[in-house]
């Protein structure tokens, strides 16, 4: 219960001022001597801690214990809580659907298939070349979203766009709509034979997913 | 007791919260200015520690209840997927049945104390019983636990444990069907165990703010048995002492806990479990995890099925009569020496009928099982009783503080403390 003067940081001074004018002894209960430098606030009445210019002393090696404590204990709750959080990301067997092979050969011209790409539709259409020559044709003026046809494909005959309407995310009804495109039973945002935005509430464009042809009737989306 | 003044906060802001919910006076009286006894050991960080590991359970819980199927065709897959697909999920899977173990190594080391101590005494019977409450449903929810990964251990322990009630006379078998929503366990019981096991633990949150409130009540217990007579003397304030301690302790037994999640993870598991759960065969050696094994111990003792199981539940209950049974005045078995013998010898018999549980059945391990099981039941309710009656106990010191003084040398001790 000894307080020696050598034992104190900076951060003590006032305390040592504080209990030392008071009776000796053990103290009152939430009075700590020669306690904690970090926090001084949590057990003495004051609120932070004011230095005066003539007490600062060069922190000591109890300040350099508790500092040096508190960084390591940092760094091991960090540790803890990061797979804490990590777990909810997609897990391996998420991942291992991340991307898919779609065939082409069966796919006629003027057929649409829908295939399941990370949990939502993916159109892939074989289109005839009126789609093909509508879309290309389309003056960029009147769209929404500009964007030109040969932007959004890599084969003209190939168009591969997201199935969710970018309005409220319904899957838009394929051979639909005064272009032929896609029509959206929810609010009936229609879009063109490139899977542009026409008319309706939609804002944008049918995405267009991250794709690569592996031959001439294999592509890898995702 | 309360051993400080009414709180205020320091900010307006503070203030304007503190008299609609005086929520930050609670903390502060409870965990920073309550008055702790001073001469605490070790022992007593468990408290901290099994709330910290009951906060882990949940936590640990919660997220593999995130990937967990209760579906008796799925669920085995499911913790499958855990271990191999889920971000980490080996990791909190393996904290998860490794702190269920650590979790009741501290409970025992925990009632151990509580024995040693005489914590069961007056004024704390309450304090004591609302422990045993929370043993018993640390008990059921470990089982309910143990069976979710659906394997055949987890089968053939669903089957043993809901077949107890079927020693019931009468309704024994009506209750077993209810309980297991079919003929036998199956489907329907796993899923009403995946939401039992889910709810339990929160209700042992519960049983457990009632555990520290009526502690706060009496206050702790100490190793010399003898209560706070003067606060200034006797006693530190909670934070930064306790604080400190409980957080060093905790820390210990981490590194305790890391060691098995991290090196020896399957350690206490059965290998039979990663077979998964087939009603038409029984794994060859049936074993619960190994904090039930005393008890198993004690049931297989037992030739009779209904005595049996009675045995079993006495075994558990008997102890929520402790602070009647031990008849002594002086708490602490430090003042006891008798008493001692008899306490080491009980601990002697937890540990060697939890041994016993482990082994296949024979007619040795039989007979030592009720020898050690007379020993469980003989110091419940004979040496506790008699001894309070005739034993001769060491003189009690005077105060806390004169406890503490009495450790240090004879010339400190004469002089007060000094003054700076």
């Amino acid at each position: 219960m000894r307080n020696s003067p050598d034992r104190s940081g900076p951060f003590l001074a006032r305390a040592r001022s504080r209990t030392s004018d008071r009776r000796g002894g053990s103290g009152q209960i939430g009075r700590v001597r020669g306690s904690c430098v970090l926090a001084p606030g949590l057990w003495r009445n004051d609120l932070g801690v004011q230095l005066s210019s003539a007490a600062i002393e060069k922190p000591n090696r109890r300040d350099f214990l508790y500092i040096a404590t508190a960084a390591v204990g940092a760094v091991g709750v960090g540790g803890v809580v990061w797979p804490l959080i990590d777990q909810m990301n997609p897990d391996a067997s998420t991942l291992a659907l991340s991307s898919i092979e779609v065939d082409l050969a069966p796919i006629a011209e003027g057929q649409i298939v829908t295939v399941k790409w990370r949990g939502g539709p993916v159109f892939v259409r074989h289109r005839t070349k009126k789609e093909i020559d509508d879309a290309v044709n389309t003056p960029l003026a009147g769209l929404r979203d500009p964007q030109t046809d040969q932007a959004r494909v890599k084969k003209p005959e190939w168009l591969i766009v997201s199935g969710v309407c970018t309005h409220l995310g319904c899957v838009p009804l394929g051979h639909e709509g005064q272009y032929d495109g896609w029509k959206c039973p929810c609010h009936g945002s229609v879009y063109d034979t490139s899977g542009r935005i026409r008319q309706g509430p939609a804002p944008l464009n049918l995405p267009v997913p991250e794709y690569a042809f592996l031959s001439e009737t294999r592509v890898k989306i995702g | 007791m309360s051993g400080s003044p009414t709180y205020v906060p320091k900010s307006a802001l503070g203030r304007w919260f503190e008299s609609r919910l005086p929520i930050m006076g609670l903390v502060h009286s409870s965990f920073v200015a309550f008055p702790v006894p001073r001469n605490l050991n070790y022992l007593w960080t468990f408290g901290a520690i099994l709330a910290f590991m009951l906060v882990a359970q949940i936590v640990t819980g919660i997220i593999l209840a995130m990937h967990y199927v209760p579906s008796a065709t799925l669920a085995f897959a499911s913790v499958e997927h855990i271990m191999r697909d889920v971000n980490y999920g080996w990791l909190i899977r393996y904290l998860h049945t490794n702190g269920a173990s650590m979790f009741f190594l501290a409970v025992y080391i925990h009632m151990f104390r509580g024995i040693y101590y005489g914590s069961y005494k007056a004024p704390r019977e309450v304090l004591w019983i609302l422990g045993v409450i929370i043993y018993l449903l640390m008990m059921a929810t470990a089982f309910m636990g143990y069976v979710l990964p659906w394997g055949s251990m987890s089968f053939a322990g669903a089957t043993v444990i809901t077949n107890l009630f079927t020693a019931i006379p009468l309704v024994g078998t009506g209750v077993a069907h209810w309980l297991w929503g079919g003929y036998a366990v199956g489907d329907p019981t796993l899923n009403r165990f995946f939401s039992l096991h889910y709810l339990l633990p929160f209700m042992i949150v519960g049983v457990v703010i009632l555990h520290v409130w009526a502690l706060h009540v009496a206050g702790q217990n100490n190793p010399d048995g003898v209560e706070v007579q003067n606060v200034e003397r006797d006693t530190v304030a909670f934070t930064p002492y306790a604080t400190i301690k409980d957080l060093f302790g905790v820390s210990i037994f981490l590194i305790l806990y890391a060691w098995f999640v991290f090196y020896i993870p399957t350690y206490l598991l059965d290998a039979d479990n990663s077979v998964p759960a087939n009603p038409l065969v029984t794994p060859a050696h049936i074993v619960p995890e190994w904090y039930l094994l005393p008890f198993y111990a004690i049931l297989r003792a037992i030739p009779n099925k209904l005595v049996g199981v009675v045995a079993l539940a006495a075994a558990i209950i008997l102890l929520a009569f402790l602070p009647w049974l031990d008849t002594s005045k002086v708490k602490s078995g430090k003042y006891r020496p008798a008493f001692r013998i008899f306490f080491w010898l009980f601990v002697v018999c937890c540990v060697g009928l939890g041994y016993l549980g482990s082994q296949e059945v024979s007619d040795t391990t039989t007979w030592i099982a009720r020898i050690l099981a007379i020993g469980y039941f003989g110091f419940l309710v004979v040496a506790l009783p008699v001894l309070g009656l005739i034993e001769r106990t060491k003189p009690l010191p005077a105060s806390i503080a004169d406890a503490v003084l009495a450790k240090t040398k004879p010339a400190e001790a004469a002089a007060p403390p000094a003054s700076r």
